[in-house]
């Protein structure tokens, strides 16, 4: 909980940097800060009893996934914010970008843990409104506006399925709190029909906001259009979040009696989703895009861990701390390859695939540390994509769903291919005369999510013993 | 504790190579591979002494969370290719020696990230670590192949040669993970240990035991390269530099002989019985194919590839012509030395390629000719290496390529006088090619050519006298492997069929 005062509090400072004149000081504060909430969420650790975790009646439980799962956001968060540094050097606009961000970034941390279906309402618009305002955070672009006008349309709509579903399924159980929603699932022999209409219509507002397909035509617009660093912090932070809160729902208790009715639908969308996003993704010329369709495909693949959550009802541990692992495993990766779409595209912003054309040779170490994140992207060892990628497969397997394993490994493959166009790109090609440089920041973050992606390829223990803890909060009730 | 610092030794050199810059990247990386062969040696005399010795192995917990460990050691089987990667690094390296490569740092600590590779293939004794070691071989290799490689459509070769062997290993990890699932070391618990594998594997039934065959055979196919799956490799080898060229040829493509024999047949000899006969044949029309468009090549190089594909067809065959009822340890001693003699010859033919191209500047064979009149030292030793790739007896090609047939024959008469056409056919194209090179009247081309540079000199003398030597005493490589060979047939006949 402590995360969530912390960032709270921070943003409402940022509020005041305009009128109290703090303006150049907001961010080295905003780091501390940020540094702060990542220590508080790290010092729950080992405290999870119960009772301590329960905040607000029961609404929120800051329980063990809640502390995995926010601190791989927050440390995102963290490396963002170095990511991000020009975003909050217009001295205009600094106060309410950080604010913004800060509260959409509470959102995402309520939606690690909320044990209320209100208070999965709430997270979700929490996060969503600021993300609307950031998405047209460039005022002059016309592509902005139109990426954040699109995602506040199709947003609020989502909202109001995903609003709709919750009402459905409190009418049929008579409870926003999860713990007696899984009961009265796991109770009531005959559920109602609009039980079952409620569990879709919460589906295609949570599906939506994690762009799997047929909900993800939003995705590459709004992905494309956005600000740079407003379109990493999309495909990290929000992402992980998203998906933290599906996992709650649906690979538990909560909904796991009823899973052979939402199983099929989430089989299908994943299959959806991984063929469509890695095929269009071949045929993108922009590498933003390209990443934009690609990070449709990574959500398919995390889809499929959540179909093989629940085998029979009991939560497959694999699939729980696949999602943590390859959530992270993809942050890292995208931060990294966010960070050379800046370095790169520079002032025109124009990060056409010519335009990493012999960067090998102009830079050799963006283009290294390019290279590395395509790796981890596309999955191939020792990076730490391959083993989110082989965590979830594992689960697949075990979850009895061979085919989307394997429609997942022919994904993969086409993956290689429109990844590996960058790398060819880089290396084979004949560079141009502009040069690329990076800032002595951007050169230290790259380093460090280079380190973060080998290490976490070579000992993927690391992480996956912490995510381990997560399951404490994932056993079943009896 | 050996085993781990010949895995260590490339790494870190190829580490440290990084921060060099100029020429002197070269000197260091060969005298990483010169110890890195001394250390190799030192492996087979503590294997010759005490094969069980402590030395060899280390294993020690990796990725707990999926009973992955850190498990290498050498035994009878992976020595002789340990050997034979150590012994041709140091000749790849030097064989570069007198060329001008652009970044040779970078070039040279790529080479030895692939040494560490392929010798962590031929020792991991655990199911994930092999996995990860055969794909950290493919990324340095494809970057020396795009980088350094000649030819404008080389991306898309490289490109067409990664992604054709990822989707080989893609399948064998499907087909290890699914063997693993059938692991049980206690408390539901799973291993990638070989040994809980080989279990889990020979406990599974036909259907499944047959996925597995495929996922696995497949993704050792595409690396040898067995017909149909053969159409990256020509390609690949005539676009990449010569040096990647030996490093595929040479050693790659042994990970997948090798991985046929420690992982495949273990693991699903029902499998093999049923779907046996029908990868024999398939190696069989490999060796003829390839032997059929080797002849009409043109280009040497493309000629040596096509070679390349024949002779690794007779040892796939040679491994896979078994049966749970019969199981030829000849086949298999004939395969293992087999795999040493062709990595020492096609390193050796490719060089001879590389020499020709460089003075010539051609590989063309009807460009070429009367090279013999001009350097009557290189003939010799052209030809010695030439024939040791024709298999003539007192050559090391003659002792692998006849148990090998010997072992066929036992499987199917028909079969082996197929692949027997390998020593026919092989013999044409060889001598056709050295006739068209060398011997004629010296044209415009090949007046100048010269005679041999001492670096020049010292390789070919060198895979020469491993040609002669191991032709005619090829005793010390069969008798450390026998042992091993005998413990691993067992393993292959289930106790109960």
């Amino acid at each position: 909980m402590k995360p969530v005062l912390i960032l709270s509090g921070l943003g409402l400072l940022a509020l005041f940097a305009e009128m109290f004149r703090f303006r150049r000081a907001l961010y080295p504060l905003l780091l501390i800060g940020v540094a702060g909430a990542v220590a508080s969420a790290v010092s729950y650790i080992g405290f999870d009893d119960g009772e301590m975790s329960e905040y607000i009646k029961t609404m929120i439980s800051f329980d063990a996934f809640a502390i995995v799962a926010s601190t791989i956001m927050l440390v995102t968060l963290l490396l963002w914010f170095v990511l991000a540094r020009d975003f909050f050097s217009d001295e205009n606009n600094v106060a309410d970008h950080s604010a913004l961000v800060l509260f959409a970034v509470v959102g995402a941390i309520l939606l690690t843990c909320y044990k209320n279906m209100t208070m999965l309402f709430l997270g979700i618009e929490i996060l969503s409104i600021p993300l609307y305002v950031l998405a047209g955070s460039k005022k002059t672009s016309l592509s902005s506006n139109e990426s954040a006008f699109k995602y506040f349309l199709m947003g609020s709509f989502a909202s109001g399925f995903l609003l709709f579903g919750i009402t459905l399924i409190y009418g049929a159980t008579g409870s926003f709190d999860l713990g007696e929603i899984g009961a009265a699932v796991s109770n009531k022999t005959v559920l109602p029909g609009y039980f079952f209409a409620g569990i879709v219509m919460l589906l295609v507002g949570l599906l939506f906001k994690v762009s799997i397909a047929p909900f993800h035509f939003w995705a590459p617009d709004v992905y494309d259009g956005a600000p740079t660093p407003v379109t990493a912090l999309m495909s990290t932070v929000v992402k992980t979040a998203a998906f933290a809160a599906i996992v709650r729902l649906f690979v538990s208790p909560v909904f796991g009696g009823v899973s052979d009715f939402w199983l099929p639908i989430l089989g299908v969308c994943t299959a959806l989703t991984l063929v469509i996003g890695n095929v269009t993704a071949v045929v993108q010329t922009s590498v933003k895009r390209m990443l934009a369709y690609s990070s449709v495909a990574h959500a398919g693949f995390l889809l499929m861990a959540v179909a093989s959550g629940s085998v029979m009802a009991i939560v497959n541990p694999f699939a729980v701390k696949g999602v943590l692992f390859y959530a992270a495993a993809y942050s890292a990766a995208s931060i990294a390859a966010f960070t050379v779409l800046l370095i790169v595209g520079g002032k025109s912003g124009d990060v056409s695939i010519d335009r990493f054309n012999g960067l090998g040779k102009k830079n050799p170490l963006v283009a290294v540390v390019m290279t590395i994140a395509l790796l981890s992207l596309a999955g191939i060892p020792p990076t730490s994509g391959f083993f989110g990628k082989y965590y979830i497969l594992t689960a697949a397997f075990q979850g009895g769903h061979v085919w989307l394993a394997i429609i997942g490994i022919l994904g993969s493959l086409v993956g290689v291919y429109y990844y590996f166009r960058v790398i060819i790109a880089m290396f084979f090609r004949d560079a141009n005369e502009e040069t690329v440089t990076a800032t002595s920041e951007h050169q230290g973050l790259l380093f460090v999510t280079a380190v973060i992606i080998i290490v976490l390829g070579l000992l993927p223990d690391l992480l996956f013993n912490f995510c381990d803890m997560a399951m404490v909060a994932m056993q079943p009730v009896q | 504790m050996i085993t781990a610092s010949l895995i260590g030794l490339p790494l870190v050199f190829g580490l440290l190579l990084l921060f060099v810059k100029g020429e002197g990247a070269k000197r260091i990386a060969l005298v990483a591979s010169l110890l890195e062969l001394a250390l190799a040696g030192f492996a087979y005399f503590t294997l010759y002494n005490d094969p069980s010795s402590d030395l060899l192995a280390t294993s020690v917990p990796w990725i707990t969370s999926i009973g992955a460990d850190f498990h290498v050691s050498i035994d009878g089987i992976s020595i002789l290719l340990v050997l034979l990667t150590s012994f041709l690094v140091p000749i790849i390296i030097l064989s570069g020696f007198e060329k001008k490569t652009e970044n040779p740092a970078l070039f040279h600590a790529l080479i030895l990230f692939m040494q560490m590779a392929l010798i962590g293939v031929f020792t991991s004794r655990d199911a994930f670590l092999f996995y990860i070691f055969w794909e950290l071989a493919l990324i340095p290799i494809w970057f020396i192949c795009l980088i350094w490689g000649t030819g404008e459509n080389r991306g898309t070769i490289t490109f067409k040669f990664f992604v054709y062997t990822l989707f080989g290993s893609l399948l064998m990890l499907a087909a290890l993970i699914f063997v693993y699932l059938h692991t049980d070391v206690g408390n539901g618990l799973h291993s990638f240990d070989i040994l809980a594998m080989y279990k889990a594997g020979q406990s599974l039934d036909l259907t499944q035991q047959s996925f597995v065959f495929w996922g696995l055979f497949l993704a050792f196919a595409i690396k040898m390269p067995v017909f149909p799956f053969h159409t990256w490799q020509p390609d690949t080898y005539v676009s990449a530099p010569t040096q990647g060229t030996m490093l595929l040829s040479g050693i790659m493509l042994k990970m997948g002989t090798y991985g046929l024999l420690i992982w495949l047949l273990p693991m699903t000899p029902l499998a093999l019985d049923r779907w046996g006969m029908t990868v024999v044949v398939l190696s069989v029309i490999s060796i003829i194919y390839a032997s059929c468009m080797a002849l009409v090549q043109k280009d040497y190089k493309r000629l040596i590839a096509y070679s390349s594909i024949a002779h690794v067809g007779l040892i796939a065959a040679g491994i896979l012509a078994n049966t749970t009822s019969h199981i030829s340890v000849e086949g298999i001693s004939g395969a293992l030395l087999q795999m040493l003699s062709h990595g020492i010859n096609v390193v050796g033919l490719f060089f001879i390629a590389d020499i020709l191209m460089n003075r010539t500047g051609t590989r063309d064979l009807d460009k070429l000719g009367g090279i013999r009149n001009v350097s009557p030292q290189f003939a010799v030793l052209f030809l010695i290496v030439l024939l040791g790739s024709v298999a003539l007896p007192l050559t090391n090609g003659f002792v692998g390529e006849f148990l090998l047939l010997n072992g066929v024959y036992q499987y199917n008469t028909t079969l082996a006088v197929f692949a027997g056409l390998t020593v026919i056919l092989g013999a044409v194209y060889m001598l056709r090619s050295y006739q068209s090179i060398m011997l004629g009247e010296s044209n415009a081309v090949t007046s100048s050519f010269g005679a041999l540079t001492s670096n020049e000199k010292t390789i070919l003398v060198l895979i020469c006298a491993a040609v002669l030597i191991f032709g005619v005493f090829p005793k010390p490589l069969l008798s450390i492997a026998q042992q091993d060979i005998e413990i691993l047939v067992k393993t292959i006949v289930p106790i109960n069929p």
